[in-house]
């Protein structure tokens, strides 16, 4: 019995508690959810904002992909609705639908930076110099050997390109649901096989111009190229039990982690910041986010935010972004993006 | 005459003796072998176990140290207090440039020429950007540091704390590693002079998120999760054991009361994510709750304990043997009476242990909280459960896909602090049930 009245006591003050706690809310933060590529800048400006304005609080970034933080975002408008979506991709045409049918109207797109794909082996594997063709040639489902479309028949790196080591292709790609794989079979595998003629080959065959051109961006699924759907935590970790393994990270990532990992070159161009802003290291992408024009002015410190993550001590090139491996757009593109945002463009 | 008579009946049934000795060595076998399969299957477990624990404790524990580096550091009144006011404009002092006040004294400490940029900036990369913080406590803490000097220990930055534990290869060719030689030299003269300490990092159990590893730490995590288990405890406990006790002592006994129980068993095995599904329609978008707020959590983790609740309760009752029941009742006690003052009181240690286990499992739920907002990067403690706010899981899941190597270590120590909390509530379910259970 005296357990009884025990549990009755703590249930009743608990509960007293709570709803004497729930009366003095504090102001809400901005909501934010997206990329996860994104998530650790969005991160770094968060708390930075509130170390600079602490009127405001730390806005809230949750993680969850550019595909879920858009279907977020489009959601309708409102105060329990997020404020900011992070993408690692355009918005597509028919998000944009889904947000109009809810009452998302004015979207503005702020891109705030660059983001590069690079190759890397384990620290201690030879050099490897990577070209769009040979990266066709070892990852694609199909090749043409004699003028004949056939699976890929390639085993090792070494049947691709003397250059290479005779290691077994083991090649650890991004899975569908990132927006790092539309990049790197864009930039990469459709690059290739153009480059390489397999996608005239292809065409040849029988394919139409879209047919061929799907097939150039298909991953052969032999087992040689592994689809990681975590992240690159995880490929990091494949690759530290397969030695003879290669993996697609994110720059960012990579030099977070240079003593494990040695970065493969891109038509002998070494991938880092400035090859990247340069234009010369060809695989990158932009990074978005997207605000919600309906709460700008309503949420408190949503337009201070923006600001504050377009401003030059945030993706600057001597910012803490850069520094964490964002590579940072040209001086006047910077200042495109502050424009923009300033002048209330929506999509 | 009686000798004869023995070996006249096993004459007469030698198959019968036979047979029984054959029969008794068989069972023999067969009980050694399955005391056999026991023991294996218990040695796979703990060998499992230990893996587990070795490979989490071996990696965590260094996150409970944090390197931290003391530094002689000048509060010159031109920086910390510019215009003068004597400590009276507090906004002032606490917007003033404290890591400048960090570089000075670093690059004194160091002797490295204050004109040569790319020194003083290594320099300055080796403590925490977190310092603001940290000096302006001081200064605010008490205003007459102002003009004075002092040591401080500072965090040192997560490279330096990830060198000093050994968890990076400094072997690789500097261009390759995040400390360059000359820092590691500097170390090495802040460690022969004793200002480069390992100490223990209370910061781990106060900090909230933070991109900054050496300022990321546990505490709005457990605070989100303490909400949660309060609000799971104070709305599943009282439901819980209000729908078993009828369901087990007045319900009628039909095809509805079958039906439900079918339907309470089939919800305990739902999977999780369903219910994070259920509360985002229906706690958020339904009843407008805020997002990713610590009482939609805890309402979607009642939702997933109470069938666990419920079926631990109704076997708890059961258990209660019916001469009690009928006793009470002989004796002219109501139906209620009887349940509240008999059956009840003799089935609470079974209804206590279920829910500490029920409210263990909510514990390290994170796959229902990912849709309602709480897999989030919160830096500020939730002031109340409709605040933003994490939980322990989460925590762990959003540090294991940090890139930095700092966070290595602490998501080892999360799932340490996690394990704590766990052991903590099973502990308690196993005394609770040792205490007070009667046995018939």
């Amino acid at each position: 019995m005296s357990i009884s009245k025990l549990v009755a006591g703590l249930t009743l003050g608990t509960a007293l508690t709570i709803a004497a706690q729930a009366h003095a809310q504090s102001a809400d933060p901005i909501q934010i959810a997206g990329s996860s590529t994104v998530l650790p800048y969005a991160q770094i400006v968060a708390e930075n904002f509130h170390e600079a304005s602490p009127d405001f609080p730390t806005p809230v970034v949750e993680s969850g992909g550019s595909s879920a933080g858009l279907k977020q975002f489009c959601q309708g408008v409102g105060p329990d609705q997020i404020d900011i979506a992070n993408a690692s991709r355009p918005i597509k045409e028919s998000e944009v639908e889904t947000c109009k049918k809810n009452g998302v109207t004015d979207i503005q797109e702020v891109k705030f930076g660059y983001d590069g794909i690079v190759f890397a082996t384990d620290a201690g594997g030879p050099d490897f110099k990577l070209t769009p063709a040979i990266v066709f040639k070892a990852l694609g489902a199909k090749s043409v050997v004699d003028g004949k479309v056939v699976d890929n028949p390639a085993k090792t790196w070494a049947d691709v390109d003397a250059s290479l080591p005779a290691w077994n292709i083991a090649a650890y790609i991004p899975g569908e649901k990132h927006g790092t794989r539309e990049v790197f079979a864009e930039k990469l595998l459709a690059a290739g096989c153009e480059e390489t003629g397999a996608k005239e080959a292809f065409a040849k065959s029988g394919m139409d111009e879209k047919a061929a051109a799907a097939q150039c961006m298909q991953v052969r699924k032999d087992g040689a190229a592994a689809e990681i759907d975590g992240d690159y935590t995880e490929t990091l970790a494949r690759i530290d039990a397969n030695k003879q393994g290669v993996g697609v990270f994110g720059l960012a990532f990579y030099e977070q982690n240079q003593d494990k990992l040695k970065v493969a070159t891109i038509n002998d161009v070494v991938p880092s910041v400035e090859t990247i802003s340069s234009g010369k290291y060809p695989v990158s992408r932009p990074l978005f986010f997207y605000v919600k024009k309906a709460h700008v002015g309503v949420v408190p410190g949503l337009s201070e935010y923006v600001d504050f993550f377009l401003s030059e001590q945030m993706i600057g090139n001597d910012g803490p972004l850069a520094e964490y491996g964002l590579v940072p757009a040209p001086d006047a593109e910077r200042e495109e993006f502050r424009q923009a945002f300033s002048a209330g463009k929506t999509m | 005459m009686t000798d004869l008579a023995v070996s006249e009946a096993r004459a007469a049934h030698p198959a019968a003796s036979e047979r029984r000795d054959i029969g008794i060595k068989r069972r023999y076998a067969a009980e050694r072998r399955f005391k056999l399969y026991g023991i294996v299957a218990i040695a796979i477990g703990l060998i499992f176990l230990v893996a587990l624990l070795w490979s989490v404790f071996s990696k965590g524990y260094t996150a409970f140290f944090q390197t931290e580096i003391r530094v002689p550091i000048t509060f010159d009144q031109s920086i910390v207090d510019p215009k003068n006011s004597g400590g009276k404009d507090t906004k002032a002092l606490s917007m003033a440039n404290y890591p400048r006040l960090v570089q000075n004294g670093i690059v004194a400490l160091l002797g490295i020429d204050p004109s040569d940029r790319t020194a003083v900036r290594a320099a300055n990369a080796l403590v925490s950007q977190s310092v603001r913080g940290q000096l302006r406590d001081i200064v605010l803490g008490d205003i007459t540091t102002i003009g004075k000097t002092q040591e401080v220990w500072l965090y040192a930055a997560s490279e330096v704390d990830s060198a000093e534990k050994g968890q990076y290869d400094l072997s690789v060719e500097e261009s390759r590693r995040p400390l360059k030689d000359q820092q590691l030299q500097w170390l090495q003269q802040l460690r022969d002079d004793d200002r480069l300490q390992q100490r223990f990092n209370w910061g781990f159990f106060t900090f909230g998120g933070s991109s900054r590893a050496e300022t990321a730490g546990v505490g709005v995590a457990i605070v989100g999760s303490i909400y949660m288990m309060v609000i799971v405890l104070v709305l599943s406990l009282p439901i819980g054991v209000a729908a078993s006790i009828y369901l087990e002592e007045f319900a009628p006994k039909n095809r509805l009361t079958d039906f439900i129980e079918v339907n309470i068993n089939n919800l305990a095995a739902v999977p999780s994510i369903v219910y994070g599904l259920l509360g985002l329609a229906v706690f958020v978008n339904g009843f407008g709750l805020p997002r990713s707020a610590a009482v939609v959590g805890g309402l979607v983790l009642t939702l997933m304990t109470l069938p666990t609740i419920i079926i631990a309760t109704r076997a708890a009752l059961k258990a209660v043997p019916p001469s009690i029941r009928a006793a009470a009742l002989g004796l002219g006690a109501s139906k209620t009476q009887m349940v509240f003052h008999h059956v009840l009181p003799l089935a609470m240690p079974g209804i206590l242990t279920g829910t500490i286990i029920g409210l263990a499992h909510a514990l390290g739920e994170t796959a229902p909280l990912l849709l309602i907002g709480m897999v989030a990067f919160v830096a500020d403690y939730p002031s109340s459960p409709m605040a933003p706010s994490t939980a322990l899981p989460v925590q762990i899941y959003m540090w294991a896909n940090e890139a930095e190597r700092a966070f290595v270590e602490r998501t080892s120590g999360a799932i340490i602090v996690l394990l704590a909390f766990l052991a903590l509530m099973n502990i308690t379910a196993i005394i609770l049930r040792r205490r007070f259970e009667r046995r018939w």
